[in-house]
């Protein structure tokens, strides 16, 4: 117990399932948030707002999610920023999109705001039209004889999206990251209000190209959540199968990609090749290479294709069947280890401190799987092993995707054998209604917030991995070597698309 | 490991997919539309960068299939370079949203001429799921002179691999 949990649950609730969220007032809010950081205090997952309120989801380590309110006075709100250093990002997001001020916080500029739109806070009730021109972007300054500044992106080498890194580096020692993103908003939230869950969630679908299913998913069991409806096991166990392909195909891709970076082709080579494999054996199954739309409010759109099955077995076993080879000639090769092994570190207290999911998380001690604790189904029946590392290095990074594959594929396997009868879909009775629903994505654990009004979405939030985890990168980096940037933003592999929104 | 692949791969030859035949009408109406725009020709190697311009990621997770060993791209002349100044052609994705407005009209400005511009996915058509936003500028069409359109929500490896030879074939007849 913490006393900012004891905070939160003193206030009153409004219904939304399967947590109520608990309306604070503004000093109790700022009590609340003046207590966060401390030992055993919750740590932030998401911070968004609607038009009259800002929205916090925390979890206090080893028990329970809670969900926070609290209104917009004066068009402000306490920040949370001074005592929850992750908050910061989500605050200038919200500034961005909302026009609420976080009062106190510790970063004012700009985010995805870059100037451009023909209005300003796209998302409040009447946004007013652009009065002044696009500024320049302001970095933190860096103070020192002899630092210089490398400026990286948003077009840059590489088949990556675009975002802007900000190296200052004092010959070759990086003395600061800083990153600047937004360049891919395309004003998904705004598109979504208004719509049914089934409409919107092809833009779920398409928040990042990556975590398609993961996405879709979480936001699937947002709408279910908030009309009590949930999903036949037939879909759940079929969702399940392509959440585990989504993640096969992403950590091979991901391996591949480093392998490539540390310019070690053979690996690189070996890993893309299954990784098409798997791609291949998706679109045998459920008509799509990434599985696009395929997860749909209610269960899923299409049955698994006659032979689909089989098509991913198959996969699977040419996987299962190289990848002791693969992992072997990862530990067995010097030149690989000198480039991973030590380099990107990121500290338990810190992957802690910013509630790091995923590989980033698992690599540094944290070992969160939201497929276990909340849990969804079909996870409930299945036993699958959760990978923590404490190196919180590239090299720990890798092994943690190692590590899931093998665990991947075993979930598939028995998935597949024993796939329930039954109905695909149910449909989502209209409602006015609230709900909070969660995946476990490659990178971590996705969490999307929705508000249905007669049916149709009047608020919605999409909280990708990635806004906890590229801080860490920033932090990574400090120290580092330059020519390891690349390899380090492997590693960690964060969305653009997906925190820009 | 390592040695028993490469002779492996020496003995049974490259692990690659095998060519497709291409689609010869659609080939001819290419080249007359090349024609037509009076653009001049390149010979038979295409350098390719591609531009986000505001894609989701699908489209650039597709790519870089290509770029693997399972297509095999320089066996048709195709590449992909680390500079929009080394390109021929801007394969460029997504509905081009207002923040890289300006990124993408510069890349095609660093691009020497002669120089193409695909569109791929269906974002960059004409603005995809995000037509209408207050973010996006629209569709790549709105923003460049574009060349050669691939459909597909992303389109597969294989689609924008027949699509870039069309263009190649086009470039050198």
């Amino acid at each position: 117990m913490s006393i900012s949990a004891d905070i939160i649950r003193a206030a009153p609730t409004e219904p939304c399932q399967p947590w109520p969220r608990h309306v604070l007032l503004g000093e109790e809010w700022r009590a609340m948030a003046a207590s966060l950081g401390g030992e055993g205090a919750p740590v932030l997952l998401a911070l968004w707002a609607d038009t009259v309120r800002v929205h916090a989801l925390l979890h206090e380590p080893g028990s329970a999610w809670l969900l926070a309110s609290t209104g917009i006075a004066d068009g402000r709100y306490p920040a949370l920023s001074p005592h929850c250093p992750s908050a910061a990002w989500f605050e200038r997001m919200i500034r961005d999109l909302w026009g609420h001020d976080a009062e106190g916080g510790r970063d004012a500029r700009p985010w995805l705001e870059h100037g451009q739109w023909p209005v300003t806070a796209p998302l409040s009730v009447r946004p007013p039209a652009r009065q002044s021109p696009a500024e320049p972007p302001e970095f933190l300054a860096v103070e020192g004889e002899d630092t210089h500044q490398i400026a990286l992106g948003p077009a840059y080498a590489g088949i990556i999206e675009p975002g802007h890194f900000r190296l200052s580096a004092l010959g070759e020692t990086v003395v600061r990251l800083e990153i600047r993103l937004g360049w891919l908003h395309k004003g998904t939230l705004g598109l979504m209000r208004g719509k049914s869950p089934r409409a919107a969630a092809r833009f779920a679908a398409r928040l990042s190209g990556d975590s398609t299913v993961a996405h879709s998913l979480a936001f699937a069991r947002a709408a279910e959540a908030a009309t009590g409806t949930e999903a036949p096991p037939r879909a759940a166990a079929l969702r399940a199968v392509m959440a585990e392909l989504e993640r096969s195909a992403n950590h091979l891709g991901d391996c591949g990609a480093i392998a490539d970076i540390a310019a070690f082709g053979l690996l690189s080579a070996r890993f893309c090749w299954h990784r098409e494999a798997l791609l291949h054996a998706a679109l045998v199954a459920f008509g799509h290479r990434l599985m696009m739309d395929a997860v749909v409010p209610g269960g899923v759109s299409a049955d698994i294709a006659p032979g689909g099955a089989e098509a991913i077995l198959q996969a699977l076993l040419a996987l299962g069947k190289e990848l002791p080879d693969l992992q072997r000639v990862y530990d067995n090769s010097s030149s690989l280890a000198d480039r991973m092994v030590g380099t990107g570190i990121v500290t338990p207290a810190l992957a802690t401190a910013f509630a790091a999911g995923g590989f980033v998380g698992r690599a540094s001690g944290r070992g969160v799987d939201v497929r276990r604790t909340p849990g969804y189904a079909p996870y409930d029946r299945l036993t699958f092993a959760v990978p923590v590392l404490a190196a919180g290095d590239v090299d720990a990074r890798v092994r943690i995707r190692l590590a899931e594959l093998g665990e991947s594929i075993l979930l598939i396997r028995t998935l597949l054998a024993e796939l329930p009868e039954g109905h695909l879909a149910v449909p989502l009775p209209q409602a006015t209604s609230e709900g909070i629903g969660w995946a476990e994505g490659f990178r971590g654990d996705i969490w999307h917030w929705l508000r249905l009004d007669g049916g149709q979405i009047s608020a919605v939030f999409m909280r990708d991995p990635s806004w906890l985890q590229w801080p860490l990168l920033e932090a990574a980096m400090a120290g580092g070597n330059v020519a390891d940037f690349p390899l380090c933003n492997k590693s960690f592999n964060c969305s653009y698309s997906g925190v820009d929104l | 490991m390592v040695w028993r692949r490469i002779a492996s791969t020496l003995r049974h030859g490259p692990a690659g997919l095998p060519a497709e035949p291409l689609d010869a009408a659609a080939t001819r109406a290419l080249a007359e539309r090349l024609e037509a725009a009076a653009q001049r020709r390149l010979g038979r190697s295409l350098a390719i960068w591609p531009v986000d311009g505001g894609s989701c990621n699908g489209c650039e997770l597709e790519i870089r299939m290509l770029n693997s060993i399972v297509y095999d791209l320089e066996r048709f002349g195709l590449r992909f370079v680390a500079s929009p100044r080394h390109a021929d052609v801007l394969l460029v994705t997504g509905p081009v949203t207002r923040n890289l407005h300006e990124a993408v009209l510069r890349t095609f400005d660093a691009t020497p001429d002669p120089k193409w511009v695909v569109a791929m996915g269906d974002c960059a058509i004409d603005g995809g799921v995000f037509k209408g936003s207050y973010a996006i500028s629209g569709a790549v069409g709105m923003v460049l002179p574009v060349d050669l359109v691939v459909r597909g929500c992303p389109p597969t490896p294989a689609q924008l691999l027949s699509g870039l030879r069309a263009l190649l074939e086009a470039n050198a007849g």
